[in-house]
């Protein structure tokens, strides 16, 4: 099939971006996304242009470091798939795609469709663990966790770490992101001693990096992998829960 | 030309190795431990236990990844599980067993008293992970499932879904990211280790070039752990993810020390086939699949009909034919070889004749469309999204694809390179797989070494540089080393030919799956290891590599890694040729019984292969480490 691309293009973070157009001809349906792009990319580089810079990886949907804007919605048109999953047989031929970066001030661009994530990892180092070291763990079933609380933090864990969330929310916000982790944590036995300090770092370094949530429910909508938005909402009630339960805060304005 | 490595076994009963080595090697204070400084490049399973292990410990630890985030490492798409031996299931598993197990699976070619070692650290692990928030599968009473994977007899594996792998490196990378923000680990980013700079023939430090900017910096240590995962992208398709290279063990290799039996390479057999020459990666399907799955092919070559209607009497149900004990279950070099014998007589299917079937419609008819939905829910959805099929109608087609090497980077006991201070973990070395690694045993040793090996044997190693500050970076060492790699940028970058890299590794990747793949015969090895220094020519001459060196420049960084693929490939190719005998992955036609199955030759090739770079254009040297066996009796491996 063919299609035709709009490309943003941005030599690096300061650079100045706009979109340029390129045919991707001769393609087949069974490639996937980035396959394609990976032609696009060996015709340009035997023209004597740039390849498109964007990150990727595993290509199986797990590393989280694949993901672009298609036609403006993160990781493109079909649900719970990121970018290296999605393939050419769901566009038609003739097609316009518009490719962009992830669109947020917490990703500033580092070149074309590459965008710095780092700060996802600033709020993990805020609080997003156990405090387990090496060594002085007990025997794994002396914490028995209740299977119906295990599978749950499973699914807050399944959290690929991309950044669809943030990129999809009008407010650029990354609570989906954060409150997966603090699910996750928050849910298991092993994690209540460290409960109201988890939430409670982890959400004031999402605020200084990300916007605020006003619950428009983009985020789980563009999620890869299905992460509902009950984690927000447990996430704000933990949150709460830790703020009253300070006692250094008690009696003070 | 051999002579004989120190492995530094240490002496005495298997079963109390460990523990009297462990001592026996010297301590660091802990007052003194935040005098030294380490470097981990990687942060994969490996790199990233032993960073957040070793600053737990209170060393000053740098970590390096080419990555955004340390949690993109490979690792993270390991899908079956993880073995221990902690014999939950009271079925008769044991350390011992566990041992025997690794030992008997990779075809005797590993050493004993490391994989006693891995055996016993294997409940550790689990403790730890279950500590750290791992979300393990849980019994409705709350205590750990496991499963039986890869034809194990005993039910050890512990697993999260089909996420193992994403669970267990996220436990790691959270446990770091703790070191990060109390600052005892600093993480630099989007930084790819170029080579690792050595003093006085100790290693001192590493080159890195910052992806970003293209700013080529050094960094000086009192010891460097490298934990920069297997080469099977030099056969171009693999399961590996697109970044996964060669690139810093093979530099390592090229300042000293020593790579370990390189042609010991495992090819996965379910993987979806390639559906068109662009194809950039394999997926993997998780093995747990064979379980219920029935692999066959048409007895008839031009059998034009849908698989469905093709009656059992005109199917080749050929491995529960051949292996009538095993069936379906053979373990994957097995598997492996008969999938390729069957596509190389004609008989693959699909549009390009690259797979065999594996088929769910009796399993379906058996337990019902509900429980292989329960079962493989998550892997049927992921074939159909790929493949646009329907594996609960239609069966999957199947191929073997490059997966795992086994060979690295040579280490001693304590992990150790050949290379005083250099040290290499997880599947960068070549350690505790002999010739074959079992399922969910990759895991398993990624964080063996990195939370429980290492963060004791390199207090050995550093007591003796007390109060020794690091080289400094601007030593004529580090000074000479950024001068090589910055010609070498500057070098691909003025070449302007008419090839891509991708162009080029694509035909590498060729010769390698021909000549030094499945089947491996002493015609065509010499083939590939006349074709591949030409190729490797070529590419010096004609390859074009657009952009400049101080930009974020994709081509370039794959350009460097392809000229250190191009001298391995050479070297695996010289190494399955020196290898007079069949074993694990490594099969030589030349050395194969009546019916095919491969003969080792325990004679001539019990030993370890480790190879001494002797520069450019000169063929490498082999060393032979000698494999004794005390506790395990060598067997031939049947599955008949």
């Amino acid at each position: 099939m063919d299609v035709t691309l709009r490309v943003w293009r941005q030599a690096g973070p300061d650079a100045h971006g706009e979109f340029k157009t390129y045919p991707a001809t001769g393609v087949p349906a069974e490639a996937s996304f980035l396959e394609m792009l990976d032609m696009v990319n060996e015709r340009l580089t035997l023209a004597g242009d740039d390849p498109i810079v964007f990150d990727h990886d595993c290509r199986e949907g797990i590393c989280g470091s694949c993901g672009v804007m298609i036609n403006g919605q993160p990781h493109g048109p079909q649900l719970g798939t990121a970018t290296c999953q999605l393939h050419m047989r769901k566009f038609s031929h003739g097609d316009t795609i518009i490719v962009e970066p992830w669109r947020a001030a917490g990703f500033p661009i580092v070149r074309d469709l590459m965008v710095d994530r780092s700060a996802l990892d600033r709020i993990v180092e805020a609080g997003g663990y156990i405090s387990a070291p090496t060594g002085s763990a007990p025997d794994a079933n002396l914490i028995p966790v209740p299977q119906e609380a295990a599978e749950t933090a499973m699914d807050a864990a399944a959290c690929i770490g991309c950044g669809a969330c943030v990129a999809a929310c009008p407010n650029s916000a990354a609570q989906l992101f954060t409150a997966a982790k603090i699910v996750h944590l928050n849910l298991l036995p092993q994690g209540q001693p460290e409960r109201d300090r988890r939430v409670t770092a982890m959400v004031e370094t999402m605020e200084a990096h990300f916007g605020s949530c006003t619950n428009h429910g983009e985020c789980q909508q563009a999620c890869p992998k299905g992460i509902s938005i009950d984690t927000i909402a447990l996430m704000n009630r933990d949150y709460l829960r830790a703020k009253l339960a300070d006692r250094r805060l008690t009696g003070r304005r | 030309m051999t002579a004989t490595l120190d492995a530094k076994v240490p002496a005495g009963p298997l079963e109390d190795k460990w523990d009297n080595h462990r001592f026996g090697i010297r301590l660091v204070n802990p007052a003194n431990k935040r005098k030294y400084r380490i470097i981990v490049v990687g942060t994969g399973l490996a790199g990233a236990s032993a960073a957040a292990t070793l600053a737990e410990l209170g060393y000053n630890v740098d970590v390096f990844t080419f990555h955004d985030s340390p949690r993109r490492a490979h690792s993270i798409a390991a899908q079956g599980g993880i073995n221990a031996a902690k014999n939950y299931r009271n079925d008769g598993d044991s350390v011992f067993r566990l041992f025997y197990d690794t030992v008997k699976g990779g075809d005797f070619r590993s050493r004993e008293a490391n994989v006693y070692r891995l055996a016993q650290v294997s409940n550790e692990i689990i403790d730890q992970c279950a500590a750290q928030g791992v979300p393990f599968a849980r019994e409705y009473g709350g205590l750990l499932d496991n499963r039986s994977f890869g034809g194990a007899q005993v039910s050890r594996t512990f697993y999260a879904r089909g996420q193992t792998g994403q669970q267990l490196l996220l436990g790691a990378y959270q446990a770091m990211a703790r070191q990060i923000h109390l600052g005892t680990v600093t993480l630099h980013t989007r930084s790819e280790m170029l080579d690792v700079v050595l003093k006085d023939g100790s290693a001192a430090g590493i080159v890195v070039r910052d992806l970003a900017t293209g700013a080529v910096t050094s960094h000086s240590a009192h010891a460097v752990v490298l934990a920069t995962g297997g080469y099977s992208n030099v056969f171009y398709l693999s399961t590996n993810a697109m970044a996964c290279n060669v690139t810093a063990v093979w530099r390592a290799h090229r300042k000293g020390a020593y790579f370990a039996n390189p042609c010991f390479t495992q090819i996965h057999p379910t993987c979806i086939p390639a559906s068109d020459e662009f194809q950039s990666k394999l997926t993997l399907m998780s093995e747990s699949l064979r379980n219920d799955g029935r692999i066959w092919v048409p007895r008839n070559h031009d059998d034009g009909r849908p698989p469905d209607q093709i009656p059992d009497p005109d199917r080749d149900y050929y491995l529960e034919r051949i292996y009538p004990s095993f069936g379906n279950l053979a373990p994957r070099d097995i598997a492996s070889r008969a999938a390729m014998r069957m596509i190389e007589t004609n008989l693959g299917v699909g549009p390009l004749k690259n797979g065999v079937y594996l088929d769910f419609a009796d399993a379906i008819g058996r337990l019902g469309r509900s429980v292989i939905e329960t079962r493989y829910g998550n892997l049927f959805e992921m074939y159909q999204r790929i493949t646009d099929e329907d594996p609960y109608t239609a069966p999957m087609r199947i191929y073997p694809a490059p997966h795992y090497t086994m060979g690295g980077l040579w280490v001693d006991y304590n992990l150790m390179t050949t290379v005083p201070g250099l040290y290499c973990i997880g599947e960068a070395n070549f350690s505790d797989h002999g010739a074959n690694r079992l399922g969910a045993s990759a895991l398993m040793q990624g964080l063996a070494d990195g939370y429980f090996v290492i963060p004791y044997t390199i207090g050995d190693y550093l007591a003796s540089h007390l109060n020794r500050p690091p080289v400094s970076t601007s030593d004529p060492v580090f000074v000479e080393a950024e001068r090589a790699v910055q010609d070498q940028v500057d070098r691909l970058l003025s070449i302007r030919g008419t090839r891509t890299v991708d162009d080029f590794h694509r035909e590498l990747g060729k010769i390698m799956i021909e000549h030094c793949g499945m089947a491996r015969s002493r015609s065509g090895l010499e083939k590939a290891i006349a074709e591949i220094p030409a190729l490797k020519a070529e590419f010096l001459a004609d390859v074009r590599v657009p952009g400049s060196a101080a930009t974020l420049n994709q081509s370039l960084e794959k350009a460097g890694r392809m000229l250190d693929f191009f001298e391995l490939a050479e070297l695996m190719c010289r190494d399955a040729l020196d290898r007079e005998e069949s074993c694990g992955g490594h099969f030589r036609i030349e050395h194969q019984t009546e019916e095919g199955e491969a003969r080792r030759n325990d004679e001539d090739c019990a030993h370890v292969s480790a190879w001494a770079w002797e520069g450019e254009g000169a063929a490498a040297v082999k060393h032979a480490e000698e494999l004794r066996f005390e506790y395990v009796t060598l067997a031939q491996r049947s599955y008949r």
